[in-house]
Parts: structure tokens; C-alpha cells; sequence
């Protein structure tokens, strides 16, 4: 596979020098660490939100850094999770006295290594709280596994946190609001490829010409049904439907959607699905109050997409206008 | 206290070069059912633990153990880091008085609730936990309830702990990735069970060098009193509980 980097092993260190490179204003690496935040943290009189993860989710995580989102973000090797000392070396870094918000995707690894950050912080004095994105609404969530994965409905709760937080708002008040994106929002994405690690160098999973896999996740892991190819409505249709049916919307709400690109898609057909979808809110008759298109959440060069719709209050509508400026999402 | 905790350095060296020469079987282990990091990141992390201990100018035991935790937490990744490493963290600062059999009982007790609460894991979910609660009740009974010497109550812990492992393998994974193989998981032994079993037997064997006694030949299900009401089983046991 032709790939544009030099050593696997360099790979998340070059890519991080080079974003620092790309925001010398608004971006700070702390020494020897992967950890990035904003170049003014820690920012007093606010709560600070902080996140973190593998790469190869760009421009999740640290392309979310700035006004009006998070904080800083650590960076874990492609696909595995930052050690417990980056986050926390992250978390005093963020700490500006007014309390941390830890945006945690669930995945073992992720909640594991950031709560043991977060036990660690706490003795040292600093008030974390935490919560934990669980929006994949193909995984089943049950006694026998390790639940719901968090994936692209993650931006959403940055994005209305970090409004609370640039409010005033005090740390419960944050969390409160981080809780509820949570509770509103799913995910559902599909593969028409796999996505190949810098480590591997091939596809993670093969699939066949006429093969496309739905229900997959963000780190090249099967999903959950492999099925003949389809074309873009009824791929659209598929996916919306699950997630409309496992949040329970109700015609006459108003939503948020993303069409989230794995990092391998064409905007032209995220377009495409767009607008399937909008077409398909409308004969569900629920209204779309904003609809975003892009890749906010990766998978390396995967191909696919994935949908996210979150249910909107007029507390969420106003958080989500609200102001953002960070490389990887602005709202003016 | 400083000899206690030149103990613990080399109850760390001697985890390091076991883990080291059980970096394959526990690999196969961790093939089966997980992701085939177990053994190169536990003998990774363990090797510079023991390297970041060594350098220690004249510790106590909860020093090395909260060095020896960091280290881990930072060298062995994934969810091994925090479970191994940043549950001795917590539980080294039981040792600030140094070691004493009550002391000792008290970071079992806190190691265990760690891993516990870290891993949202119980007994019979196929883990680390699986080999440990045996492990930590058995060491706290012998040392509270018996009052049995500690080389003897450890070398018990280390024999529960091996039932354990044993346990983990005719039993479905119910955390950690082996989870995601459903049924398949049955009949397959738990990697980090394994590693939790060769800390304790180095730990074991560090003690009993460092008493220059030969490691006591236990049965851990063999009570060391008998109950007052026993009948036969308990009668029979009797002697070896006596002193």
C-alpha cells in the first residue's frame, strides 16, 4: 500500500508537529508528551473540557481545540489509548481552577487509563468530572459486553459543553448539558472499505467488490452485518432508521444530523447522502435545525460514513449556535 | 524500613525477569482470546519498572510501589496499564508505615477494590479479578483469622490464586476483550489471571529468599482451624493448624 509516511512508529509524533506547525497561535504540545492544548490553557474563570484517544480519527481529537470546544486532547498511538500519566499531565495542564470536564469515548482502554488519570488529579486537588460517550446505536448494549461504542456523536458534546463552559457555567452545569447530548443523540456508520493502519500496512478486514459492511466502528473493527452493495438512498435509509427508531423520535421534533465521511468518502457523496436524509426527516416530518456534512470523526482512509441525528431542546438548539473557532469546526 | 524496601525492588526484578521468560506463553495465550499484547507489553513494562526502581536512592516500600505503579501505567498501555499499574499506585500507599502483616492486608484489600472498580469486573467474569480475589481473601483470613505466619498466608494466596486461574478457563468472558468473543471464550485460560499468578509466586519466592525459608507447601481449601461445630473433614485437618 502507497501510504504518505515515513516510519509507523514516527507517524503520530510528525502528524502532531506538523498540526503545531499548521496553529502556531492556537495550539501548545506539553514537552514530551502527546498532549495537546490550546496555546492560552490553562484559561481561568472557566470549566475546561478535555478529551482523548487513539489517532487516526483526525481531526478528532485535538482539531477540536479552541474557543468554544475543548481545552486539550491526548493523543494515543493510531488506534489505541493514551496512558493514564498523558491524561494526566492533560488534565493539570487544562486545570484553571474552575473545575475539568473528561469527554471519554467508551472503549476499555480510554475509560480505564482517563479514570485512573482522573483518581490521580483528584489527590492532587483538582475537581474533574467525567462522562462517558456511548452513541453507536449498532452495538447492543447488554450485560455481556462492554457496551455501546462512542463515536461521532462525541463532536456534539463538545460542542455543547464547550458553549456551557464559555457561558460561565459552572462544572456541574456543564456536565449536566454533556449528559444531555448523550441521552439524545446515536450514531449509525458502514464501510464500503476497510481502512489500513500505518503499523499494518493492509486492510484491517477484506471486503469483497460487492460487499459493503454496515454497523462498523472508527478503528477498522468489523461491524455488524456485511451485506451485497446498495445504492446511497437505501444505504441512507438503512442507517437513518436505526437511529431514529433507537432514539424514539417523534415527528414534529427538530434535529441535528451529521454525515460524518470515514476520511476515504468524497464530499460529493456525503452530499448525496445528505440529502437522502433531509428528504427522509421530511416524510418522518421532523425538522432538521442544523445539518452538518464532513468528516468530523475518521478512520484513517476508510471509506464510509456514518449518520448521527441528536435530538433537540432549546437549550441544545442555542449551544449548538453558539460560537466556535477551532481548526476543525467553526460556528460564527 | 529501607531493607523492606530493597525487598520490594527485588520482588520487582525477580516479576520483571519472569514476565520476561513468560513473555510468549502469556502472547498465547492472549492470541486466543484478545489481541496478543499481553506478554510483550507486561514484560516491556515490567523490565523498566524494574530498571526505574533499581534507580531508587534508598526507598520505602510504598516509594517503590507507587514508582514501580506509575511506571506501569506509563510503559503498558491499554487497559493492562491502568489495571496493573495504577491500582499499585493506590494501593502503595497502604505501605506508608512500612510493611507489617496488617499493612500488607490493607494494599491486598486496595489493590483488589482497584481492579475492581476500574475494570467494573467481579469474580467469574474471566479477568485478572478471577485470580486475585481468591488470592486476597485467602492471604486476609490467614493473616486475621488464622494468624498464621505471613510466608505461609502468602504462599496460600498464591496457591487460591492458582484455582483461580483454573477457574477462569470453562467459564464465558463476560469484560475485557474476550468478552467480544462471546461463547467462544469458553475453554480458553485468561491471560491476565496468568500474569496476576506469576507476580504472586514471585512475590512468594522473594519473601521466602529474604526469610532464607523454603516456600511452605500449602493447600489453600484446607482450613488451618477448625471450626468449632466441625465435623470429620474439619477434625481431620486439625493438626495441620496447630502450631
Amino acid at each position: 500500500m502507497k501510504k504518505l509516511i515515513n516510519d509507523p512508529d514516527d507517524v503520530v509524533d510528525e502528524m502532531l508537529d506538523g498540526m503545531l506547525a499548521a496553529y502556531p497561535d492556537r495550539l501548545r504540545r506539553l514537552p514530551d508528551t502527546q498532549v495537546m492544548v490550546r496555546e492560552d490553557a490553562p484559561v481561568d474563570g472557566k470549566v475546561s473540557l478535555v478529551t482523548g484517544g487513539g489517532s487516526g480519527h483526525e481531526p478528532t481529537h485535538a482539531g477540536y481545540i479552541g474557543d468554544g470546544m475543548l481545552d486539550g486532547a491526548a493523543a494515543g498511538g493510531v488506534f489505541s489509548s493514551p496512558t493514564a500519566d498523558e491524561f494526566e499531565a492533560l488534565i493539570d495542564a487544562c486545570d484553571g481552577g474552575d473545575g475539568v470536564l473528561a469527554i471519554i469515548k467508551n472503549y476499555e482502554g480510554d475509560v480505564m487509563n482517563f479514570e485512573t488519570a482522573i483518581e490521580l488529579a483528584e489527590m492532587e486537588g483538582v475537581e474533574v468530572e467525567s462522562v462517558v460517550v456511548d452513541d453507536d446505536v449498532a452495538v447492543e448494549d447488554s450485560l455481556y459486553t462492554s457496551g455501546r461504542r462512542g463515536v461521532c456523536g462525541t463532536i456534539l458534546v463538545h460542542k455543547a459543553a464547550g458553549a456551557k463552559a464559555a457561558e460561565g457555567a459552572d462544572l456541574s452545569e456543564v456536565k449536566r448539558v454533556a449528559e444531555k447530548v448523550i441521552d439524545n443523540v446515536g450514531t449509525m456508520g458502514m464501510a464500503l472499505t476497510s481502512c489500513v493502519t500505518p503499523e499494518k500496512g493492509e486492510p484491517t478486514f477484506d471486503l469483497g467488490d460487492d460487499e459493503i459492511e454496515l454497523g462498523i466502528g472508527i478503528h477498522g473493527e468489523p461491524g455488524t452485518e456485511r451485506t451485497e452493495t446498495m445504492p446511497a438512498d437505501a444505504v441512507t435509509d438503512e442507517l437513518t432508521e436505526t437511529v431514529l427508531d433507537d432514539l424514539d423520535v417523534e415527528a414534529g421534533e427538530e434535529v441535528l444530523t451529521i454525515v460524518n465521511g470515514m476520511g476515504g468518502t468524497p464530499e460529493m457523496e456525503l452530499f448525496v447522502v445528505n440529502r437522502r436524509l433531509q428528504e427522509l426527516l421530511g416524510e418522518h416530518e421532523i425538522e432538521t435545525h442544523d445539518a452538518w456534512v464532513g468528516d468530523y470523526m475518521t478512520s484513517l482512509d476508510m471509506e464510509g460514513l456514518s449518520i448521527t441525528v441528536c435530538v433537540l431542546d432549546d437549550e441544545l438548539k442555542g449551544l449548538f449556535d453558539a460560537p466556535a473557532d477551532t481548526p476543525g469546526l467553526s460556528v460564527q | 524500613m529501607s531493607g523492606d524496601g530493597e525487598a520490594v525492588v527485588a520482588a520487582v526484578e525477580r516479576v520483571a525477569e519472569r514476565l520476561e521468560a513468560e513473555r510468549d506463553h502469556l502472547t498465547q495465550l492472549d492470541s486466543a482470546i484478545g489481541d496478543a499484547d499481553h506478554g510483550g507489553n507486561m514484560a516491556r513494562g515490567w523490565a523498566k519498572a524494574a530498571e526505574t526502581a533499581r534507580d531508587l536512592d534508598d526507598p520505602d516500600p510504598e516509594t517503590v510501589a507507587k514508582t514501580v505503579g506509575k511506571t506501569l501505567m506509563a510503559e503498558v498501555g491499554g487497559a493492562s496499564g491502568p489495571l496493573f499499574g495504577g491500582s499499585l499506585v493506590f494501593a502503595g500507599a497502604e505501605l506508608e508505615g512500612g510493611i507489617t502483616p496488617e499493612t500488607a492486608v490493607a494494599f491486598a484489600e486496595t489493590y483488589l477494590e482497584k481492579v475492581e472498580d476500574r475494570g467494573d469486573a467481579r469474580v467469574g467474569d474471566h479477568t485478572m479479578v478471577d485470580a486475585l480475589t481468591p488470592a486476597v481473601h485467602t492471604f486476609k483470613k490467614s493473616i486475621e483469622t488464622d494468624e498464621r505466619p505471613p510466608l505461609e498466608a502468602l504462599a496460600k494466596a498464591t496457591d487460591a490464586a492458582e484455582r483461580g486461574v483454573a477457574f477462569t478457563v470453562p467459564i464465558r468472558a463476560r469484560k475485557g476483550r474476550a468478552s467480544y468473543l462471546g461463547w467462544r471464550s469458553v475453554g480458553h485460560q485468561d491471560p491476565g489471571a496468568t500474569s496476576t499468578l506469576f507476580i504472586l509466586q514471585e512475590l512468594l519466592r522473594t519473601v521466602a529468599d529474604r526469610l532464607d525459608e523454603p516456600v511452605p507447601d500449602v493447600d489453600a481449601t484446607s482450613p488451618t482451624i477448625p471450626d468449632e461445630d466441625a465435623g470429620a473433614d474439619g477434625a481431620d485437618a486439625a493438626p495441620e493448624g496447630e502450631e
